[in-house]
Formats: C-alpha cells, structure tokens, sequence
C-alpha cells in the first residue's frame, strides 16, 4: 500500500499545488465584473479580494497538508533519495526529476509551513492589490518548494532563478515609502531594494549557469545524483566550486555580498521578510550541502579556511553591525547574516555536528527569524514605524505581545531550550573539532547577538511608556497569536527534543559524509 | 533531375513569388479600396507556403538548380517561421495602417515579396543565390521602412537603410569576388572542397571577413549596427515588428550556412571573429540600451544584443552551435513579435505613444497587456523559467562545448546588464503610479499575437521545449 503510494507524484503534487492555486485567483479576477475603463472597482473589488485571501490560505494550508502526506510516506531510515519522479523533459541528460532526502525534506516542511503564516500575516495589512499580492506568494512557494525537491541541477536552476521575479515584485510592489539617492536618480527606496535584490542574485547565479554548462560537458547530465557521484577533475572543481559559491553566498548572504538582504528586508512587506529570511536565504545553505560539498569535495576542502574567515567576519562584523542599527528590521537582517555565518562554518568543517549543525541552524533560525520579522510587522502595521527609538514601554500596554517578543528574543540569542541554541552548539562543536580559534572566535557571535537582541527589546519593551501615540495601541489579536504560538510551539519543541529533526537528516549527513571522506581519501592517493 | 521535378520542390516559393504578382496586379487595378482583402490574400498565400513546406510530399533533401540552392530540414525550419511570422506582420498593420489613413494594398505584397527573397538566403548554396536571395528581401525591405513616406522620420530611416545597406552589399560583393577569384567557384560545396585541399590561403580569409562584415549588417551586428535605431525608431511600426523579427532569422540562418557548409576547414579562422562580434553585439545591446526613452530604440539595442548571444552559438561552429541558434533564433522572433503587438496597442487618443514612461502604471490601467509584456520582459532578459532562458542556455552551453568559456561568461555579464533595463520597464509598469490608460479595443489579432506570444514564452515551449530542440536538431544536423 505504501509503496503504490509512494509511486504516484506526490511531490510534483505538492510543488504545483500553490500554482494551481494562483490559477484559481487568476481566474476569480478574470470573471469579475469591470467598469468601464476596464478596472475592476467598488464591491466587486473587495468580493475578488477576499476571494483571493481565501483560496490563498486554503491553498497554503493544502500544500502544507500535503507535504505532511508527503513526510508520512518519507522513509527516515534511508539515506537516499526518495519518493523520487522522473519525466522526460529537454532531453540529453536534462530531465524532470524530483525526490527528498533527508536534507531537503524538512526544508520542504519548513516552506509549507511558513507560507500560510505568510498569509496570515497579510490578511489585513496588505491593502493595495490583494489578488496580485497573493498570487505572487502562491507562485513564489511553487518555485521555492521546487528548489528543495529538484534532483536535477537544471530544473533547480529553473527553481533557483525563477523565485527573483515574484520576490522582485512583491519587493516593488508592495514595498514601503519613502526614496532614496542613487547615482544622480532619486527613486522610491523599495525599487532600489528590489532592483538591488534582483541583481545582485542574478548576477552571483549566472557563473553557476556556465558551471552548469560545463559539468554538463562533462558528464552529460545535470542529473543531481549522477553529478554528485561523477568525478570532476581536482584542477576544474576549484573553478566549479568557485562558480557555485558565487551564486550560494550572495544568496545566503555571505559577508561581504550581504548588502542587499538589509535593503530588502526593510523595504519588503512583513511577509515578504519573512519569506526572505525564513525561507530564501535557506537557499544558499541547501545549495552548499547539496551541490558544493558533495559535487566538488576536494575543492571544499581545500577553500573551507576561506569559509571560516568569511563565516567568522560575518559573525562578528555583522553583530557589531547590528548594534548600531535603528531600524528593527535592519537590526534583525544583520542579525540574520551573522547566523548564517554559523551555517556556512558548521557546513565547511565536515564534520557531522557542524553539518547537522547548520542543517538544525537553518531550520530554527526559519522559525525564528520568521517569528522575530512577523513582531515586528505587528507593530509596524500599528504605528507603521520601525524606528526603534519611536518605541518604548510596550511592555505596558501590549503584555502577551511583550512575552512573545522576548521569547523569540532569547531564541535569537540562542537560550538553551530553544532551538537556536542547539543549531549554534553543534556548529561550533563542528568547528571546535576542526580548529578550536574558530570556534572561539565564533562563539563571540553568541555574546554579542544577546548584546544586540537584548538593547532593541530593552528599547522597544521597556522604560515608561511616554509617547502619546503608543497609548492606544493594542496586543497582539487572535491571527497574531495564532501565527506566532505555531512558531512558538516549534521553537520550544525542536529546543527541548532536537532528537526526531536530528534524526531525519542523519542517514543523509551520515551518507553524505561518506561520500566527501572517501573522495577526499582519493583526492589524498592522486 | 527534370524541370517539372526541380520546380515542385521549389513550390513555395512559387507559389509565393507568382501569387504576389498576381494580387499586385489586382491592387494596381482594383486600388487601395481593395487593400485588405490583398492583404488577406497575402496571409493566406503565405499559410499555403507553411503547409507546402511542412507536408512536402518529396524526399526532404534536395538540392535545385545546378547546386543552387537546397532544400533540407535546416532551410525547411527557417522558412516556417519566417513565413508565419511574415503572415503575422501583414495581420498585425491592419489596424495600425487603417488609424494612420495608410492602407496601401503594396504593403502586404512587399511583405510577400521579402518573405520570397528570405526562403532564397536560406537555401541559397551558392554565392550568386545567396546574393540574390539578400537583395531580393532587401529592397523590398527598403521600401517597407520608407512606406510612411509623408513622415520625415521614415523616409529618413528608408534612406538611411538603403544608403547603409547598399554599403554592406558592396563588402560582401567583394568578399563573394575575392572567394570566388581564390576558389573559382561560387557554390558552397566546391569552396569547401578547395579550401580544405589548399587549406585557407590570406586572399580567402579577406573575402570570406569581408563576406562576414556584409551578413553582420544584415543581421545588424555590432560593429555594423548603427542603422538599426534610427530605422527601428523612423519605420511604420508593423514595419519594425517585421524588421526585428523574420529578416533577422534569415540572416541568422545564411550565416550558419555559409560558414558551417563553405568553411568548415577555416574555424580557427572564423571563429575568432564571429566571436568578437558577438561580444560587441552583446556590449552594444547590453549598454546602449540602458539610456533609452523610446521603446522601439530600445528595441533596436535589445535586438542587438540579443544577435550577438545567437553568435555565440554560431562562434561554436559545432552542430551542437547551429541547433542552438535555430532554437535561439525561433524563440527570439516568438517574443520579438508578441513585444511589438503590444508596442502597437500602446494607443492614446488616436496616436501612437512610444516612450517607455508611457508604460507607467499599466498594472493598474490594463493588467492583461502588462502581464503579458511582464512575461515577454522577463523572456528577453532570459530569466528562467520563461523560454528566453533556455535559449540562452542552449548558446552557453555550445560555447562551453566547443571550449569557448571566455565567451560564455562574457555573455552571462552582459545578460545580466541588460536585466536591468527590461527589468526597468517591468517597474515602470508594476511599481509606478499610473500614466493615462491606454485606448481600449486593440485589434483582435494584436491580442492574439500578444497572449499567443505570452503563452509560448510561458509556459508552453518551457514545458515542450525538447520537441522545439528535436525539430532543431534534426535541422541543424542537414548542414553537417
């Protein structure tokens, strides 16, 4: 029984099913009533509108399901690739093939989760344009459900590049005021960010496109696990692993091409952010796990001190960064950076801690971050300001919004009981086995990230409550506590009991390891 | 092979070059009253060619008129979309020619007659028949940029194309005698034979640059461009849908015949070359286009550039190359039309309007030509998953192939500098507060034209885009 279930496409399932989705608002709009200049106005408007709300969250809500269907039938002993489904496609070695591992899986997860949260988060504050709105984030899931369940470098790259265009959009679109100087131009900040956001990703992933071309020559197939299992020559892989690094750490974002993530965080809308960094960025990482170091293993070895330096700049010089910042949403962007610094180390150290490390960092900083962005959209929808310096005494007048804060806070931090705590340890085990200046550097990054999460909620929550326009303000509504208690939950959960989310990549890691250690063993003979 | 047997493979251009003169000689008597029943004449003449083409009774390979000319899969690919796309021009004026008080029934017929000299330069393998093929499109081309001709902008842009042109004729004259003087033949086959027997001698090498210079202008290469604004920007715009769509194939396609079929022993020669030309082509496109105001101008640059991304392909000189130049080439003259259908809707108070900041907005004035523009926007820029991409990746990856790296990462740079201005206009239309709508009831065929367009960029050739590189493949291996 299960194995005919496990025959049919499940994931291709999943990974249309927010497109299909998008067609339904598409159509929805398309039958509405429009006036005469052809705009659809007045009741009709707000009928299309919460039609789209609707089948968005119905949608998301359905893929999210689904993907537990998908969990369910994920056999957590095997170390390969599962559920996998392969369709003729260009023909030549590219084809359409998807499948899980115990990497991608939970990302899988981690997506469908957070985009209904996503929805929830608009459901009021987005105001301008809903079924468009809506339709972007239902098509940017499919694309980055799509990401994590390629087997095919192709068709990830497909996935990979395509997730710019709704993100552009939403950036643009929905985007806050205000304008911004730039080279002689005044523009609305928010194209800046979403031009900034476009390029800079384009740009990293194109030296992946001629690296994918020439692996393709080589090897005659993007297929991922006959790539992975092909033997690149010591020489080429350095100018492979470069390429892919290009395109991964703009993505992640790596210290020093991480100067769009803060414009586009502060620009993007709530739930824009929260895909960004909950999500997005997740991006970066899985490509480095999936492509870099089982594809190219000697060259990792051999750049892995370049990823240390890189990973303890952005943790260190980031969280100094983050101290100064005055905008909550800058501070929590940098303080993304500098977490996904422990990611890129715990990754290059090799080690299954620092692997699992960055796996479980990932993950938590998905919840987390997503959490900490989605507060403070709950103040910013109310005051529609992110200065922290507008803010004080919050605790006052919005108590459960102040708990809620706090606890995402010290996650952030990394408080043992939470989940950050067990992604930063196991990083810095990895790394502590590898060279333990790293690890000592790295763990800076934990004092100074309580340093910076603790003066923004000191700012924000406490002190007397004396501006006239926090008065009024209310705590968090049902949505907002639903949507945070979810995150909350997870949080506490993967804290107290890392074990089921450890085991899950196990097999995987265990495989991949494997594989890195005996290619390095033959790189060692050569 | 006997008369009767040579002409039925040549059927549709028969059938196209007598068809034309019989409806021109029915417009000189019937008058500019019967323009648009020529011009339906004109499509359907062009649609009996398709289908001659496709449903050739006759083995798929032949070659006509003494080595002539030849028809194979290769020539076969390129006459049905220069044929359909030719169909589409002549549909796409009606509304525009009609607004304009311009409807004259030569324009269908010129159109015809051009689409006639492009199936002559795709099968043309001889120098004398490629000569005559390239003048045949062009001077009907010539006439078609100065059609509007009370408007200064467009004699002025016939001229110039006509002045220019004729220069370039003159180049690939001389480079056709120089061959010929170094081979002493002029047909493909035997300029083959010689040279791979003498190897390339210097005098061969200067006809055959010389050769090279004359197609790059037809193609309007860098550095052989500068035509290609002023008479993109002064020519009728159905004339520059036309323009920038099927000429472009055609030329694309003799290109590859002549070099894969004439010199196939010269590529350390030619390669270098075609290959600083597709640089060129690319930076031009890629940076000339950013400053733009007028869309059709920066039409013109994107076509540019988009030339030099198909050289890419070329440059590799590998049957691999060439397949990637065809799909190349075919999913550029898709977007390129859908683009000027929309370019044509872009209607205010009975005029054209053709600056970009006209755009502004358009999300919230008529979603439907933004949506589809946003797509076709995103296929030139080549950003996954529409079908530009693929094309792109297909030339990539004929470079790398053929080991030219270097060129390959040239061209992601470029490609991604001219993101920038594409993705210029997609904010003008979805981020800026909205210019004046656009007049509504654009002709039903620039709808279909547009959303057909739309649609095959995304997602029908994504998802069937193995069929497009089989028939590719299959052409692209008659030359090899």
């Amino acid at each position: 029984m299960i194995d005919s279930l496990a025959d049919q496409h499940w994931l291709s399932l999943l990974t249309f099913a927010p497109l299909i989705g998008a067609l339904f608002i598409v159509i929805s709009r398309m039958m509405a009533k429009k006036n005469d200049d052809g705009v659809i106005a007045g009741p009709d408007l707000e009928q299309v509108e919460s039609n789209a709300r609707i089948i968005a969250l119905a949608f998301t809500v359905g893929a999210f399901l689904i993907s537990l269907g998908v969990f369910a039938l994920y056999d957590r002993s095997l170390a390969g690739f599962q559920l996998v489904e392969e369709a003729a496609w260009i023909g030549g070695g590219i084809s359409y093939k998807l499948g899980v591992d115990g990497i991608s899986i939970l990302f899988v997860l981690l997506t469908t989760f957070i985009m209904p949260i996503c929805i929830l988060a608009s459901w009021d504050s987005i105001k301008s344009r809903v079924a468009d709105y809506m339709i972007a984030f239902l098509v940017l899931e499919t694309l980055m459900i799509g990401v994590f369940c390629s087997l095919d470098l192709f068709l990830f790259y497909v996935f990979f590049e395509g997730s710019l265009i709704p993100m552009f959009l939403i950036i643009g679109v929905w985007g806050s005021k205000g304008t911004k100087e730039f080279a002689g131009f005044t523009l609305p900040s928010r194209v800046y960010a979403a031009l900034k956001f476009f390029l800079y990703t384009l740009i990293g992933s194109l030296l992946l496109l001629v690296a994918m071309a020439w692996m393709y020559k080589q090897a005659g197939t993007t297929d991922i696990v006959a790539l992975q299992q092909f033997d690149f020559p010591a020489g080429a892989q350095k100018w492979l692993w470069l390429a892919f690094f290009a395109s991964f750490a703009v993505k992640m974002p790596m210290w020093p091409v991480h100067t769009w993530l803060p414009d586009a965080h502060v620009q993007a809308p709530t739930a824009g952010s929260i895909v960004l960094a909950a999500i997005l960025l997740k991006m970066g990482g899985y490509g480095f796990l999936r492509f870099s170091l089982p594809m190219f293993p000697l060259a990792s070895a051999d750049f892995a001190p370049f990823i240390y330096a890189l990973s303890i700049i952005a943790i260190i010089y980031t969280s100094l960064v983050a101290l100064a910042q005055e905008d909550m949403k800058k501070l929590i962007a940098y303080s993304s950076v500098a977490h996904m610094g422990f990611v890129t180390m715990g990754i290059f150290t090799a080690t299954k801690q620092g692997i699992e490390g960055g796996l479980f960092q990932m993950l938590s900083h998905g919840f987390i971050s997503g959490a900490l962005f989605l507060c403070v959209g709950i103040v910013y929808n109310r005051m529609h300001t992110r200065e922290i310096a507008a803010y004080g005494g919050l605790v006052h007048r919005m108590p459960l919004y102040a708990f809620l804060f706090l606890f995402f806070t010290l996650a952030n931090v990394g408080l043992p009981g939470t989940s950050g705590f067990i992604g930063e340890i196991l990083a810095l085990v990895g790394a502590f086995k590898v060279n333990s200046w790293i690890a000592f550097f790295a763990a800076f990054g934990l004092i100074l990230s309580a340093a910076y999460a603790l003066r923004l909620y000191r700012q924000v929550m406490y002190g007397e409550l004396v501006k006239q326009a926090l008065m009024s303000i209310r705590d968090v509504d049902r949505r907002e506590l639903l949507s945070l208690g979810a995150l909350m939950a997870f949080t506490l959960y993967l804290g107290v009991n890392p074990g089921p989310a450890l085991d899950v990549f196990s097999p995987s890691v265990d495989l991949l390891m494997e594989n890195y250690d005996a290619a390095l063993a033959a790189g060692a003979l050569r | 092979m006997g008369i009767f047997q040579t002409l039925s493979f040549a059927a549709p251009e028969l059938v196209l070059v007598l068809g034309a003169m019989a409806l021109l000689i029915t417009g000189v008597f019937a008058g500019d009253k019967s323009a648009k029943k020529i011009g339906y004449g004109c499509v359907a003449l062009l649609l009996v060619a398709v289908l001659l083409v496709l449903f050739s009774p006759t083995a798929p390979t032949a070659s006509l008129f003494n080595g002539a000319f030849r028809i194979d899969a290769f020539s076969s690919f390129a006459k049905v979309i220069i044929y359909l796309a030719a169909a589409l021009a002549i549909l796409m004026s009606d509304q525009y020619f009609a607004n304009e008080k311009l409807r004259r029934f030569e324009y269908p017929v010129l159109i015809v007659l051009a689409a006639f000299g492009m199936s002559l330069m795709v099968s043309a393998t001889d120098l004398i028949s490629l000569y005559m093929g390239i003048e045949t499109q062009s001077l009907a081309l010539y006439i078609l940029a100065a059609f509007k001709r009370d408007s200064r902008r467009s004699t002025e842009a016939g001229l110039k194309y006509f002045v220019l042109g004729a220069l370039s004729t003159c180049l690939l004259l001389y480079g056709a005698s120089l061959i010929y003087g170094f081979t002493g033949s002029t047909s493909f086959e035997e300029i083959s034979r010689i040279a791979s027997l003498e190897g390339a001698n210097v005098g061969l090498i200067i006809g055959l640059v010389f050769l090279i210079s004359g197609l790059a202008f037809k193609v309007s290469a860098a550095p052989f461009h500068m035509w290609t604004p002023d008479v993109y920007e002064g020519a009728p715009t159905p004339v520059t849908a036309f323009f920038a769509a099927a000429p472009k194939l055609a030329g694309m396609a003799l290109f590859a015949r002549v070099l894969v079929s004439s010199f196939p022993g010269a590529l350390d020669d030619w390669q270098p070359v075609i290959a600083m030309i597709a640089v060129a082509s690319m930076a031009v496109g890629a940076f000339s286009a950013i400053p733009q105001t007028n869309i059709k101008r920066l039409m013109a640059y994107s076509s540019i550039g988009h030339m030099g991304y198909a050289l890419i392909g070329l440059s590799a000189g590998t049957a691999q190359g060439v397949k990637s130049v065809l799909v190349y080439m075919a999913i550029y003259v898709a977007m390129t039309i859908g683009a000027f259908a929309c370019i044509l809707m872009m209607r205010r108070r009975g005029g054209m309007t053709e600056n970009i900041s006209d755009l502004s907005g358009l999300t919230k004035t008529n979603m439907p030509l933004a949506l589809i523009l946003t797509v076709l926007l995103f296929s030139l820029a080549g950003v996954p998953p529409a079908a530009g991409f693929f094309g792109k990746w297909l030339v990539f990856f004929a470079a790398v192939d053929a080991g030219l790296v270097w060129l390959a990462i040239v061209g992601v740079f470029a490609s991604a500098v001219s993101a920038y201005y594409y993705l210029r206009i997609v904010w003008f239309m979805w981020f800026d507060e909205p210019a004046e709508p656009f007049e509504r009831g654009a002709a039903p065929v620039l709808q279909f034209a547009a959303w057909g367009s739309a649609l095959l960029m995304l997602p029908v050739l994504p998802v069937f885009m193995g069929r497009l590189i089989e028939f590719a493949d299959r052409a692209a291996s008659a030359l090899f």
